[in-house]
């Protein structure tokens, strides 16, 4: 646990993305299974356990420490498993922050805290843990993963010595697969007793560790994808690899790892519907870009507004339909679209873009982040948000790897399997017929008059495949293209700045931007949104001297810049669309938003008012009027 | 006992002063006759009368201030008794930096002892603390809560000598401030065996030569020059805290970013700082230090002057013994906001 700890320690710190792949290699190298595999479970989001409660913790550490000084010390810390972590009593440290000397007049000396109180309340608890042992032995039928029980028995029965003989206890620190062992299997009532025995036996970035894992906040700026890189970089396999055998197997992942260090087969995946890594491509940046490309060799499809989305389904062996649905990352959300999963009623993968229909019309991508964002999926949620899915390509159909397969012949197949499912939840993306670039040039500007109807407004570009492509996971460059719509772009001006991360953490990179509006006391600017790309690097050298420059007020790392009518650097900026927003003061926020050029030429004054952005916004919400109406009619 | 502490010591708009002998402690503004205990910015200020401090205090002020800092200088040798006024005073050793003194300040069988900044830590720059019995003991609190417990500085300085050997082409760039806590890391890398030059921003460089014309080895400091700092692939670079974001930092190779400070205890104050290598090394006490200060004084009252005072108050409270806080102004800082990075960057050791 230590380990683990000590890595999470240094990932925190770490913000070069390649030195996090170095220190993940390192560790998974180094260590041993179990441990690894449920440290990269506790990476992945791959551990469920009853979740300590603030609380709880709270209780464990006044019991140790005065409850003013603890208050005081949160207070100045701010995190609670921090503050527990720094302030818990080690076995050689100082008394001074225990309760009060009436409480060390009962002999409850801190240092011994945990074993000469043992004829105390605390005794009595840790005596009602052990009766409360035998559910125990009854947990390996109850998990059904054998592995798993096996794998953990030897920790587990080393893990509870010192609870037993706890008369002489030289506290063990715990091992990893020993603390997700107990929390998965401990009654309630015992977690606490455990808890404290672990944090006796831990170092202070142990404590930390372990208080961030058992309250399920363990955000260590390490993405799953990383991970998953570590991961099969230990035996030179891409991350796509890994992603591809990931769905059928089970933490503590013995088997991935005898895999990619060659020792063992590649894991059979049990799972009827894997996840299969999907085909990404590059952005077309200006026309010319196509001259190089011959419009013959290719195909142009819609380029949808929604989410991308894997549809698979396959039979399990007790011949039941399993039906998934995976983001483009390989994280499983059927859960959240059942309506869409009981669609998946072939055998197969469907690659598409996840939209919301509503009579026959596709939403906006607003209404479907209003689905997107809720954690309940009810009855109300699925009648007013009906999710679709478009769909592009086909990756397997009837057990048969299509992926080899040229697009053209691939195109036949998604098509009869389509019409084969005659699902109102599940259409066929239209193909887009051109000749000449010029031709799909005009689509993507205007694509209702290319048929695409009353779902123009969902179309974020045209896509172009070419005719011969396989279907390759990962982002290869050359087969597949993207050629977006024109961006909005409004000129705005810069009002505060902050350091960026990484390679930028000494420059001002960070740019929050404002428009006009009518405030309470004339013409105001308001922070319209932020952004922190789409200048090169020298230019960045710039706006980071005009920062420092021009600074007239300091909020730790951020800076405020002058602004006004007469002073002020206008951004232009250039973004997807506008939601509504409760976190900006002007109610707008931008997607996507980047800086497409720096107007060092124009006077603030004349930059846009918030009222564009209000228009644009306008123009998203119309499309949800049909429902609206219907909402109104019932 | 009929005459009171406050009769020997009081608190002004200047911070404390005593009546009996007509002259204060640390004053924040100039004063006519100023005692002073160390020479960091918040205690040590120019423009004052008389001053009366170590030796060492008197040099340092010299260097910051230039020689014309104050009208008369008068040394006080530690442990020797002086009659200032209608009081007896006498320095010891505060072990916080070069020439740091606590200032025991007697009359009538009473004493109170101011002791400034201070640490028990050892520290390879300067004469360790010594405990002074006393009525009245007066300490800082700048890391006066039970979270702060300072962890042993040799595996702190391993931590980034492990570093350079791990990025042999980045260079290591330390925040450490100026007086004192850059020192201390230079003779702690000494003694870890780095015999390699650590290269120091100019603003360290006046300070580091005093410490050794002070007779502390330090080995070579070359100051880094501009034109070279692309070049200085593995080296370890001290600089101001302030300097470690800067424009000035950029040039190094691939810089790491270090700093080291007590502050360093709490991630988010690392991250906040965007500290890569974060370095727990204090100048100051840690709460297990103030606490066993205290009850070695033998005090029967503690007065708190700056930093978590309601922490150590409270503390105080619950061993009988009787505590205040003076929130004196000027001193340190809050100890919630870290002074800004860019402002006055001698201001910044105040809280180190």
């Amino acid at each position: 646990m230590n380990d683990f700890a000590h890595l999470l320690d240094r990932l925190a710190y770490e913000p070069r993305r390649n030195a996090k792949l170095r220190l993940l290699q390192d560790f998974f190298a180094g260590t041993p299974d179990p441990e690894r595999g449920w440290a990269l479970a506790a990476m992945t989001g791959g551990l469920t356990f009853r979740e300590a409660k603030p609380a709880l913790i709270r209780a464990l550490v006044e019991e140790r420490v005065d409850p003013v000084l603890f208050s005081l010390s949160h207070n100045y810390v701010g995190d609670l498993a921090e503050t527990t972590a720094l302030i818990w009593p080690g076995p050689d440290e100082s008394p001074d922050a225990s309760p009060s000397p009436r409480t060390r007049g009962e002999g409850r000396a801190p240092l011994g805290g945990s074993e000469t109180s043992g004829s105390g309340g605390e005794g009595a608890s840790k005596d009602k843990a052990h009766s409360e042992s035998p559910p125990h032995p009854r947990l390996p039928p109850r998990s059904a993963d054998d592995e798993v029980g096996t794998a953990l028995s030897p920790q587990a029965g080393r893990g509870e010595t010192p609870a037993i003989g706890h008369n002489n206890p030289p506290p063990s620190v715990p091992t990893l697969a020993e603390v997700v062992e107990t929390l998965a299997t401990t009654p309630k009532r015992a977690l606490p007793q455990h808890l404290a025995r672990w944090l006796d036996a831990l170092d202070e970035t142990g404590r930390w560790a372990l208080l961030k894992l058992v309250t399920g906040n363990l955000r260590v700026g390490v993405s799953a994808r990383l991970a998953k890189t570590a991961v099969g970089a230990l035996g030179g396999h891409e991350a796509d690899a890994v992603e591809e055998v990931w769905h059928g197997l089970k933490p503590p992942y013995t088997e991935l790892f005898a895999w990619v260090e060659g020792r063992g087969e590649r894991p059979e995946s049990r799972n009827p519907a894997p996840f299969r890594p999907p085909m990404l491509s590059h952005p077309v940046e200006e026309f010319e870009d196509l001259d190089k490309l011959d419009p013959e060799a290719f195909s142009a499809e819609w380029k949808w507004d929604g989410i991308r989305v894997q549809l698979a389904g396959g039979r399990d062996n007790q011949g039941r339909q399993v039906q998934k649905i995976y983001s483009r990352t390989g994280e499983d959300i059927s859960d959240a679209f059942p309506d869409l999963a009981e669609a998946i009623t072939f055998e197969g993968a469907i690659d598409g873009e996840l939209l919301i229909l509503r009579e026959g019309r596709v939403q906006s991508f607003n209404v479907l982040q209003q689905r997107l964002n809720r954690k309940a999926v009810t009855g109300k949620l699925l009648d007013e948000f009906p999710a679709h899915v478009r769909a592009y390509d086909v990756l397997s159909a009837e057990g048969e790897d299509l992926r080899g397969l040229p697009f053209a012949e691939r195109r036949p197949r998604l098509e009869a399997l389509v019409r084969r499912l005659d699902h109102a939840r599940i259409d066929l993306s239209p193909l887009v017929p051109f000749t000449t670039w010029d031709d799909v040039a005009a689509a993507r500007a205007d694509p209702a008059s290319v048929g695409a109807g009353a779902d123009a407004d969902a179309i974020e570009g045209v896509m172009l495949k070419r005719l011969n492509s396989a279907y390759l996971p990962g982002r290869p460059k050359g087969p597949w293209w993207k050629w977006k719509r024109e961006p909005y772009v409004v000129d705005a001006v810069m009002m505060y700045a902050q350091r960026g991360h990484g390679k930028r953490s000494s420059f001002y990179s960070d740019y929050t931007f404002g428009c006009w509006r009518e405030g309470a006391e004339g013409e105001e600017l308001v922070p319209v949104g932020k952004a922190y790309h789409g200048f090169t690097d020298a230019e960045l050298q710039k706006l980071d001297r005009y920062v420092r420059n021009h600074t007239t007020k300091r909020f730790g790392p951020v800076r405020e810049v002058a602004y006004g009518r007469d002073a002020g650097l206008v951004l232009e900026i250039a973004f997807e669309g506008v939601q509504r927003s409760t976190r900006h003061k002007s109610g707008v926020a931008m997607r996507f938003p980047r800086v497409s050029r720096i107007r060092w030429d124009k006077p603030p004054a004349e930059a846009d008012r918030v009222e564009v952005l209000e228009r644009i916004l306008a123009r998203g919400e119309r499309e949800v009027a049909p429902a609206a109406a219907m909402e109104a009619s019932e | 006992m009929s005459q009171r502490a406050s009769d020997l010591l009081t608190l002004t708009r200047e911070g404390l002063y005593c009546p009996l002998g007509r002259f204060h402690v640390d004053p924040t503004r100039p004063v006519e006759r100023a005692l002073i205990t160390h020479g960091h910015a918040d205690h040590a200020r120019a423009g004052h009368g008389t001053v009366l401090a170590t030796p060492e205090t008197l040099r340092i002020m010299a260097v910051r201030y230039g020689e014309e800092f104050c009208r008369a200088r008068q040394e006080a040798r530690l442990g020797e008794r002086m009659r200032v006024g209608d009081v007896t005073v006498f320095f010891a050793p505060a072990g916080h930096v070069l020439g740091s003194a606590q200032i025991a300040i007697e009359r009538d069988g009473q004493r109170i002892v101011v002791s400034g900044d201070y640490k028990r830590a050892p520290d390879p720059t300067c004469l360790p603390f010594e405990v002074v019995p006393c009525d009245v003991f007066i300490t800082e609190a700048t890391f006066g809560l039970p979270v702060f417990r300072h962890p042993d500085t040799r595996g702190e300085v391993r931590k980034l000598i492990e570093s350079v050997t791990l990025f042999p082409e980045r260079a290591h760039i330390v925040g450490a401030y100026a007086l004192g806590k850059a020192q201390r890391v230079m003779a702690l890398l000494r003694e870890e065996g780095w015999d390699r030059p650590i290269h120091l921003h100019g603003a360290m460089e006046k300070l580091t030569e005093l410490y050794k014309r002070e007779g502390v080895p330090l080995g070579e400091t070359p100051k880094v020059v501009a034109a070279d700092r692309k070049d200085l692939h593995g080296a370890i670079v001290l600089c101001p805290p302030s300097s470690i974001q800067d424009l000035w930092s950029r040039k190094f190779p691939d810089p790491v970013t270090a700093f080291a400070s007590g502050w360093m205890r709490v991630r988010a104050r690392a991250r906040q700082k965007g500290v890569e290598l974060p370095l727990v090394i204090s100048d100051h006490s840690d709460w297990p230090d103030l606490c066993r200060t205290i009850r070695d004084t033998g005090a029967e009252e503690v007065w708190v002057t700056h930093g978590q005072e309601d922490a150590l108050v409270h503390w105080c409270g619950t061993q009988g013994i009787r505590a205040k806080p003076l929130h004196l102004l000027g001193y340190g800082d809050d100890g919630e906001a870290e002074p800004d990075p860019g402002h006055d960057p001698k201001m910044e050791e105040a809280s180190a």
